[in-house]
């Protein structure tokens, strides 16, 4: 069994050095698959928080992933089409500016997570589920009906986003954004996970009563950890449609849901690399079956199922065992 | 005299035309074990679960050092200082011995709000769980995961949790319940050293681990105490011995 934390280390190091050669070798769309996967491993890191640590199955994430991705393209457009977003009580300009889009995902993913988990977490098993999936629908069927933002069809930006000192439009330049952004987050992940917070949380979701008899409100821990996830997805969701310079009401779909708690469970549940690995699997066999056939999430099914029957901590697990509590 | 450490008064609990907790009194003074004994569905639980603030009574009153607590929840009453183990071990399994102790240290210091400072270099919350993990003789376990304790062990991991709270009263249902001989026997030594630091408020089947360690018994059927005394008054009374003890006891 190999350690997990140079499984983790491995599994960062393979994601860098493909788009590194693929730079050296000429294949851009080869930078692309990566940072794809980068995107996909982020908004499940997100998900990872709330799913692995405090227990929550919440098949609602594109509502913070869609958030994310119309914060972009919302501020995108209006700078694009030298608009203000809004006039009145005061004048809010649009922007490229992709710190500042960031910022405006992660605040207002943040402030929707806060808003469901308040209403979600009196619900817990499948109710929460149920709930968290209506709520990721309620925002899809308003997204479709924003005639202002292109309603069903999305809305294209037509030029990537500016970062400062970098060309964003290069490849590897996006995909040097995405990386350093997934391995920051990982690495506050992998502190929470530590932290008091993080012992609390993950007591929470084991035995929520004795949380209770020390004197700790397991709700409460629950909520935030729903905040922080839904701040991360967010993130993942400014940068999704950032690469594709495209947002839609896709974002905001329960297969995106779906597939963002696909990442998790294929890569590890609760595995700080689990996300990671997760979305680069999902991404490369997207890419290696999808050319084949139309219905390539046939085999991706059955590789899930080969995953939750037989290898309970996913690919992680499979790789390097059972987690260990200070590894 | 001094004043009890907690108490009920006339506690009331029915459940539809069930009366689980029927004028329930009792108190505990410190410096005391106080069992409850009772047979099964006599309604020891339900009593347990209206002190620590997890049912809400019908009627009456529940006092924590002459506060009344009735009306609040299983936090107040934790962070207010009842230490509280329960009869089927409530432990995170996945976790190690060591950090089910720390989450109790985390509780009793009220700082499960920082983010990125690892828990283990927390010399205060490391150092109070130590201790309770020293205490009750489970130190060289601390870095073994919970789900591979014993039995007997996680009984002892419980009361550890709660020693780090540094509880006013320890409320503890059934520590005894699926230890062998040899286990009960060194439990019951270690609660008899217990009671000093906090009164001890008992539910337990186990017999001989009760007439050992009690101060004052007070025996519960259906819902109703039907009398409170020493050990000898309890093992001498024909209303308890018919109730429940048995006429050969």
């Amino acid at each position: 069994m190999i350690r997990e934390r140079y499984l983790n280390g491995l599994v960062l190091v393979l994601l860098l050095a493909v788009p590194l050669w693929a730079l050296i070798n000429d294949q851009p769309f080869t930078i692309t698959l990566a940072t794809r996967a980068a995107i996909f491993a982020l908004a499940a890191v997100g998900l990872n928080i709330a799913l692995g640590l405090g227990g929550l199955v919440s098949l609602g994430h594109a509502a913070f992933f869609g958030i994310g991705g119309y914060a972009m393209g919302i501020l995108a457009y209006h700078a694009q089409t030298y608009t203000p977003v809004m006039e009145l009580p005061f004048v809010i300009e649009g922007t490229k500016s992709m710190p500042i889009i960031w910022l405006v995902a992660m605040v207002t993913s943040g402030t929707a997570a806060l808003l469901i988990g308040l209403l979600s977490l009196r619900t817990t098993g499948v109710y929460f589920i149920m709930i968290t999936l209506a709520f990721g629908q309620m925002f899809y069927f308003f997204s479709i009906s924003w005639i202002a933002y292109g309603g069903e069809d999305g809305l294209s930006i037509y030029i990537r986003n500016d970062f400062p000192g970098l060309n964003t439009l290069v490849p590897i330049n996006f995909f040097a954004i995405c990386f350093t952004l997934l391995c920051l987050v990982l690495f506050i992940n992998g502190l929470v996970a530590r932290s008091p917070f993080g012992l609390a949380l993950n007591a929470a979701r084991q035995a929520p009563q004795r949380v209770q008899t020390v004197g700790l409100d397991p709700q409460r821990l629950k909520l935030v950890a729903f905040v922080l996830s839904g701040v991360i997805t967010g993130l993942a969701g400014a940068l999704f449609a950032d690469l594709n310079r495209f947002v839609s009401p896709t974002m905001f779909s329960w297969q995106t849901s779906g597939e963002i708690m696909i990442f998790v469970i294929l890569g590890g549940t609760a595995r700080l690399c689990g996300p990671v690995v997760g979305a680069v699997v999902f991404v490369m066999l997207e890419h290696a079956l999808g050319g084949l056939s139309e219905y390539w999430h046939i085999y991706l099914g059955a590789l899930l199922l080969l995953v939750v029957l037989f290898a309970r901590g996913g690919l992680v697990g499979l790789i390097s065992g059972r987690a260990v509590a200070h590894d | 005299m001094t004043d009890p450490i907690l108490a009920t008064h006339n506690l009331q609990k029915s459940f539809g035309a069930l009366k689980a907790t029927d004028n329930v009194s009792i108190d505990l003074y410190p410096g005391e074990i106080h069992a409850i004994i009772g047979p099964n569905g006599a309604g020891k639980s339900t009593l347990i679960a209206q002190i620590c603030g997890e049912l809400k009574p019908n009627a009456g009153r529940i006092e924590l050092l002459g506060q009344d607590v009735t009306h609040t929840n299983t936090l107040t009453r934790a962070k207010a200082g009842i230490g509280r183990t329960f009869q089927i071990s409530a432990l995170a399994m996945e976790d190690t011995v060591l950090q089910n102790v720390l989450l109790g240290a985390v509780g009793a210091v009220g700082s499960p709000w920082r983010f990125l400072f690892p828990v283990l270099a927390d010399k205060l919350l490391y150092s109070k769980a130590n201790d309770a993990l020293k205490r009750v003789g489970l130190q060289g376990d601390a870095a073994r995961r919970t789900s591979d304790l014993s039995h007997g062990q996680r009984r002892q991991l419980e009361v550890a949790v709660a020693l780090t709270l540094e509880p006013k009263a320890f409320v503890m249902d059934e520590p005894m319940a699926g230890l062998g001989a040899e286990g009960s026997k060194t439990l019951t030594g270690f609660l008899n050293g217990l009671r000093d630091e906090a009164p001890i408020l008992l539910v337990e089947h186990d017999m001989d681990a009760v007439f050992a360690l009690a101060d004052r018994i007070s025996v519960l059927v259906y819902g109703q105490i039907i009398e409170t005394g020493t050990v000898d008054q309890i093992r001498s009374s024909k209303a308890v011995r018919e109730a429940y003890l048995g006429s050969d006891t």
